[in-house]
């Protein structure tokens, strides 16, 4: 009997493993033009147990400073275990766990004056219980860069599906941002942080690198 | 009479306003507080009484019915303002005015977790390529020149253009109207919960005719005349109108779902194995 329950064990393991294979390669390469699996595709390439692949997938990843982050439809965040249907719904990511120093992040290729730009409106538009007319978003960016590029980053950021834009020019958060950014420890940390008195090296720094740092 | 002509006239202006305002709020432009929904409901009281033609009787409905919809909006926005998630506007765009870039960039890398993907080629991927580089055909054999033989110039007539299916005998908005309204009838008659399967709606005796009805279906979606419920897991596509035509505001990218009216598909729906 322990011979057979130790046989089934392994058999067992061996399942799971080659399962978190599998999930492996369809979290980790696009398979549509938006990154991310949705919860229906893995259940059919996984098997029912999925939820419980990609917990043993994330723990794997916890090492490795990453996670799996489950995104649920029109953010509605369940608020006990989600059910069978909403994790179906919802589309998974492996994204970074931790955070990165301001000199990692010269590696994601984006200029500090971009990046900035980016929180900037980010916040505003939560700010504004999710949407904001895009003239006062520019306006905004507009107080610390140079005209010419407001419009061109604004395009930018919903290009890379950061911000949506409709016909109205409203502007309001997409599914990056939803994916990418907590948005509630943004804010906190935007509460929490100390009112310079002074703008230093604001204008010198103006359009430099973070890799020049 | 004439007294209470004007005054009528006053009224179905003021109703006006109020529900311009209101799909202004509902479209996102204004601020939901600014309409004094105590003084909306005054006006609507007052000159409900004098209403007793229909068409006045439907832009009292419609203002009350916008109303709603604006009332929601508040009911939102306090509950949202209840949530953790709420800051002050003002307090967060100071906050955001007087911090440098480098902070700023801090503050955003302390809450920011990209999305990792990896790029690369694998070797199974380079041969199933190479396989396929091998079967495909040249592009000459591919795309044969067309011969055009050359035509001389002449007149035609609408008739000639009808038959030759160049023109269509109705104008395209009312085609859909019709078509619309044909897919109304047929939910009503062999629809369940207000929809139907996507297939038994386009499909027709004849290959070319179904391939037109999903052209024109594809058009009734996408101006808001009826959507798709997709079950992904069961493959199944169902198409169900609206009551009335959607003329809503983006809030969500809009998706392009692909679906293969192929033959050899429509032969499986004749023959009942396409479910």
């Amino acid at each position: 009997v322990e011979k057979r329950r130790v046989g089934l064990r392994k058999k067992k393991k061996g399942i799971y493993a080659s399962k978190m294979k599998r999930a492996t390669h369809m979290l980790f390469f696009r398979r549509h033009q938006k990154p991310g699996v949705k919860g229906w595709e893995l259940q059919r390439a996984l098997g029912a147990d999925y939820p419980k692949v990609l917990e043993v997938l994330n723990d794997y990843l916890m090492s490795l400073d990453l996670q799996v982050k489950t995104v649920y439809e029109e953010e509605k965040t369940p608020d006990g275990k989600p059910t069978l249907e909403e994790l179906s719904r919802a589309r998974f990511y492996v994204t970074l766990r931790g955070e990165l120093t301001p000199k990692e992040s010269k590696m994601i290729g984006w200029r500090i004056d971009d990046l900035a730009g980016l929180a900037v409106a980010i916040s505003y538009i939560i700010s504004k219980k999710g949407q904001a007319p895009r003239r006062d978003v520019e306006e905004v960016l507009g107080e610390k860069l140079p005209s010419w590029k407001v419009g061109i980053n604004i395009d930018r950021y919903i290009r890379y599906g950061y911000l949506q834009d409709d016909e109205n020019d409203q502007l309001y958060l997409n599914w990056r941002t939803r994916a990418e950014v907590d948005e509630k420890a943004l804010i906190d940390l935007l509460l929490r942080s100390e009112v310079q008195a002074t703008f230093p090296s604001e204008a010198a720094n103006g359009g430099k690198d973070i890799a020049e740092e | 009479v004439k007294s209470k002509k004007a005054q009528k006239k006053v009224g179905a202006e003021k109703l006006q306003r109020i529900i311009e305002m209101c799909i202004a709020i509902e479209n996102h432009t204004i601020d939901p507080f600014l309409l004094n929904v105590d003084d909306v409901i005054k006006v609507v009281q007052k000159y409900f009484p004098q209403w007793d033609e229909s068409e006045e009787l439907n832009l009292d409905s419609e203002a009350i019915c916008h109303l709603a919809s604006v009332i929601k909006l508040q009911s939102e926005w306090v509950k949202y303002r209840s949530t953790s998630l709420y800051t002050d506007p003002f307090l967060l765009e100071g906050k955001l005015m007087q911090a440098t870039k480098d902070e700023i960039v801090r503050i955003f890398l302390g809450a920011w977790h990209p999305v990792v993907e990896f790029e690369q080629l694998s070797l199974h991927s380079i041969a199933e390529a190479l396989r396929y580089w091998k079967r495909l055909l040249p592009i000459k054999e591919r795309w044969p020149e067309l011969f055009v033989p050359e035509v001389a110039i002449g007149t035609t007539s609408r008739d000639e253009l009808l038959r030759q299916r160049v023109l269509s005998a109705k104008v395209f908005s009312e085609e859909i109207e019709s078509f619309w309204r044909e897919l109304k009838e047929k939910i009503k008659e062999k629809g369940a919960k207000g929809k139907m399967r996507y297939w038994d709606f386009i499909g027709t005796d004849t290959y070319e005719k179904t391939v037109e009805r999903a052209f024109l279906a594809s058009f009734l979606i996408t101006y808001g005349y009826a959507t798709l419920e997709i079950i992904p897991l069961e493959e199944e596509v169902f198409i169900k109108p609206f009551a009335k035509p959607l003329a809503k505001i983006r809030t969500q990218q809009s998706i392009s779902i692909p679906i293969a009216v192929t033959c050899e598909n429509w032969q499986k729906w004749k023959r009942g194995e396409l479910d």
